[in-house]
């Protein structure tokens, strides 16, 4: 019994290891300047942990194998202080190196400030759709009025032209296009659930929460039509809360914004 | 009668005859434990039917479930599951198997039958509150199940509840109006249950060990249940009033969780103040020690279990492997900010709640290995329980790995509410745990119901359900780097689609693993009324538990009072008769 359950574990450590290294299933590639980092340290993180599952699994195995008999009792040599040691010293050292690698990588996403002349977008989240805003010729968003906003009107984040000047340029359109290489900051705010900004080639997720205004910003490096989906439970049409990020060059998106501006 | 123990009587009226306060309101802790174990039968066979049911919708999105409308014609018009049906089952599933199943199982029925065994006790410390303790989980019980039946179906947001889709009432969608309102009765409910169970678990361990049970000499799993029951203590004491303050926001107007501005379906809803990322901080202070109190039970049960079968102690005993315990216990309080690293909190603190989140690891690395330490040069008797416990620790090597990637705020960037995630939790919290209600069943039926279960049928069991579960969860991590978001009801974004056969796959391995179950539902029941007697000690196991009766008499001894002169582990003995020495010689029994 003892060899059949090694013989398992072990087809089962090597069947489970193979998709990884092979990248049967894997993120797609990153189209921003701070996924290479992101996809650095998650193949640190791949080679460490791979190498403690398959030998930590193996050992179990060939422990099981090996003494799976009626053999003499024996203890393992040294006793329990030098395998505390091994493994104190081992993931300590692990944790070490991902701790100081790791935080600069979350530092440059989510806690440097973003680039002073980066490009405004307002987001607005709600059961099941995103909505973005850009400030217009002025460069100043108009106001928010929750007790304006509503969905029968389009009217998705309340805007009061009438009474707020800097709100009548404002652009409200239903999907995020930004220029290639260029930062982008985005306000995300949700009228009712939280929700959640996620575009897996930007390594970027961020829950949208109701109450808060929440920075997030990044730079695309390349053109393409991406998917923004929404990854935080939010009612029943969760599952098809989405929209599209298209990147394009910057004279495509000054088009794109004139012919919106121009609406 | 000098070693007369100074131990105070429990039991000192005569047993109960009648069939009430014998069977169903029973004080005795043999009874409360078996109810206890009774209820996450119950529990997980629900729980496990309904993750079948959304597992086939997840394959197969628009596949009639033959019967499905019966349950819930809304739900499930002609048998296909709305998306809103869906997530009512997965809340549902989601809620009865961590409070109800992988808290009552290895904690409150193991704990309460054993508990007072292994310490020599003839019951309980507040033998009331535990009867209390049970009749109030089984209540709440009944309150979760109600959800099934009421209107508008269970809720929708999951185990998480997290605001504001369960705070502000039933504009948020279907199943957010009294379904939700049942839910948070319902966990209120068990927080009580689970605050009595606890006080009388610490206050029985500190209080009625026998003569000589010194707590260096209390066996793993009593020792486990006591961190669990310290553990518990705090953690309950926290979602309980989380629970009330919810209540309050969907019946009485207050705004806890709910800000100022909310717009829902339209409407602008009257609240001010509140913050919806207050739930989750009070959510996961309850519930990232919750994890440990599913799981440290689990791995007190297989460093009990584990000895018996390699016929020697573990290494380095009860002072590292209690150490690494409650290491992990006292850091469960300081990691909780790492469920909510993308929630809107301050970043900075990100950082802060993953290093604590990293260093859990340490102890558990350390456990890890003294198991694997321990199996050098043993002697492995392969039973079912044994079998069970090696899964345990195997499985739990998979599910601890993956720990490693979402205790690290940047990758949890890409990762968080992925398959991933979903992966991690299930192997290293719900598998783990649910191997350690096996290894702990197959170990201490006979000793609970008398009769020895089939070990034939328990190998089976254990062969189809170790790599059913690694066909279930290993694909998972693969869906999680691909991208691939939890809690969606079908996948229709284009970078998803290709990742379908994957779903398919896994529900074919999960209905092919649920099946597997029914040989040890069968061999369970066989076994109650038609298993071959068990001897008193038949693993030739050594703690107290196995110097009494199968199953033990009403006051645990027979009028014996146990006094313990050596560790609970003296196996390997050489040069003895067997090689093993019970925990108390039978020359050191004191008859009164």
């Amino acid at each position: 019994m003892g060899k059949v359950f090694a013989v398992v574990l072990v087809i089962i450590t090597l069947v489970s290891v193979y998709p990884i290294i092979a990248h049967t299933w894997w993120p797609p590639p990153t189209i921003s300047t701070t996924g290479p980092s992101v996809d650095h340290q998650m193949d640190e993180t791949l080679v460490g942990t791979g190498i403690l599952f398959i030998s930590s699994q193996l050992i179990l195995a060939g422990f099981v194998w090996a003494f799976s008999g009626n053999g003499k009792i024996k203890f393992w040599p040294g006793g329990a202080g030098p395998v505390v040691a091994f493994g104190i010293v081992i993931v300590g050292l692990e944790i070490l190196s991902l701790t100081f690698v790791g935080s600069k990588v979350w530092a440059a996403m989510y806690m440097a400030p973003a680039n002073e002349h980066a490009l405004h977008v307002d987001v607005q989240a709600e059961q099941f759709a995103f909505f973005f805003r850009y400030p217009g010729p002025d460069g100043v968003f108009g106001p928010i009025h929750a007790d304006k906003i509503s969905d029968g009107s389009g009217n998705y984040f309340g805007l009061d032209p009438a009474n707020d000047v800097s709100a009548r340029d404002d652009v409200v359109v239903g999907s995020l296009t930004i220029p290639v290489n260029t930062a982008v900051l985005l306000t995300l705010h949700s009228k009712d659930m939280i929700h959640n900004f996620y575009v897996p080639e930007l390594r970027l997720q961020q829950d949208i929460v109701p109450g808060l205004d929440i920075p997030l910003h990044f730079t695309a490096t390349k053109i393409g039509r991406y998917e923004i989906v929404c990854t935080q439970l939010c009612g029943l049409g969760h599952y098809s809360m989405r929209a599209f990020m298209d990147v394009m060059s910057q004279s495509d998106y000054d088009s794109w914004l004139k012919q919106q501006s121009g609406d | 009668m000098s070693d007369a123990p100074a131990q105070p009587e429990i039991h000192h009226l005569t047993p109960p005859t009648g069939f009430i306060r014998k069977h169903v309101f029973s004080l005795d802790h043999k009874v409360i434990g078996l109810q206890y174990y009774g209820l996450a039968l119950a529990a997980v066979f629900i729980g496990m039917v309904l993750s079948w049911l959304f597992r086939i919708h997840l394959g197969w999105a628009t596949a009639a479930i033959p019967g499905l409308q019966f349950l819930s014609p809304n739900g499930a018009p002609g048998g296909v599951m709305t998306p809103e049906y869906y997530l009512s089952l997965l809340t549902m599933h989601g809620t009865i198997m961590v409070f109800f199943v992988l808290t009552n199982a290895p904690f409150a029925g193991f704990g309460n039958y054993f508990l007072p065994i292994q310490i020599g006790a003839e019951d309980m410390a507040f033998p009331r509150f535990n009867m209390m303790s049970f009749w109030t989980t089984f209540v709440a019980f009944l309150v979760m199940m109600a959800a099934f039946f009421v209107h508008d179906g269970p809720p929708i947001s999951g185990w998480t509840a997290y605001a504001t889709l369960s705070s502000v009432g039933k504009d948020a969608g279907p199943g957010e109006a009294m379904g939700q309102n049942l839910w948070a009765v319902s966990i209120a409910l068990f927080c009580i249950g689970q605050l009595l169970g606890s006080l009388n678990f610490i206050a029985t361990t500190l209080d009625l060990r026998t003569k000589g049970m010194s707590l260096a000499r209390m066996p793993f799993s009593t020792w486990a249940w006591f961190i669990t029951a310290c553990i518990g203590l705090l953690a309950f004491a926290d979602l309980l009033p989380a629970c009330i303050l919810l209540i309050l926001d969907r019946t009485a107007g207050t705004s806890f969780f709910n800000p100022a501005g909310l717009v829902v379906s339209d409407n602008l809803q009257p609240h001010s103040g509140g913050s919806p990322l207050l739930w989750q901080h009070l959510f996961w202070f309850f519930g990232h020690p919750e994890v440990y109190i599913a799981i440290i039970p689990a791995f007190g049960i297989v460093a009990h279990i584990l000895p018996a079968f390699i016929r020697k102690p573990l290494l380095g005993g009860v002072r590292v492997l209690v150490g690494c315990l409650i290491a992990a216990g006292f850091l469960s309080y300081m990691v909780w900010g790492h469920h909510m690293f993308v929630s809107g909190m301050n970043p900075f603190s990100a950082l802060l709640f993953s290093v604590p989140t990293l260093i859990i690891t340490i102890p558990f690395t350390v456990s890890t290995l003294m198991f694997l330490g321990s199996i050098y040069g043993a002697r492995l008797r392969f039973t079912s329980a044994s079998l069970f416990c090696l899964g345990f620790i195997s499985v739990f090597i998979s599910g601890g790995i993956s720990g490693f990637f979402l205790a690290q705020p940047s990758l949890d960037t890409y990762l968080h509410a992925t398959y991933f995630v979903v992966a991690h939790f299930h192997f290293v919290m719900a598998v783990a745990a649910i191997f350690g209600i096996f290894a702990g069943t197959y170990f201490w039926m006979p000793k609970m119901i008398g009769r020895m279960m089939n070990e034939t049928l328990g190998k089976i069991h254990f062969w189809l359900t170790f790599i059913g579960v690694y066909c279930i969860f290993m694909p998972m991590h693969y869906l999680g780097l691909a991208g691939n978001v939890r809690r969606y009801s079908a996948f229709t974004d284009n970078y998803l689609i290709p990742l379908i056969p994957v779903h398919k796959f896994i529900t074919v391995a999960a209905l092919l693993t649920g099946a597997a179950q029914f040989v040890f539902f069968y061999n369970l029941f066989h076994t109650r009324f038609w298993g071959p007697k068990a001897p008193d000690n038949p693993w030739e196991a050594t703690s107290l538990e196995w110097s009494t009766t199968s199953p033990p008499p009403f006051d645990n001894f027979g009028g014996r009072h146990m006094i313990v002169r050596q560790d609970a582990y003296e196996y390997g003995v050489e040069g003895a008769a067997t090689d093993y020495s019970m925990q108390t010689a039978t020359d050191t029994i004191v008859e009164h």
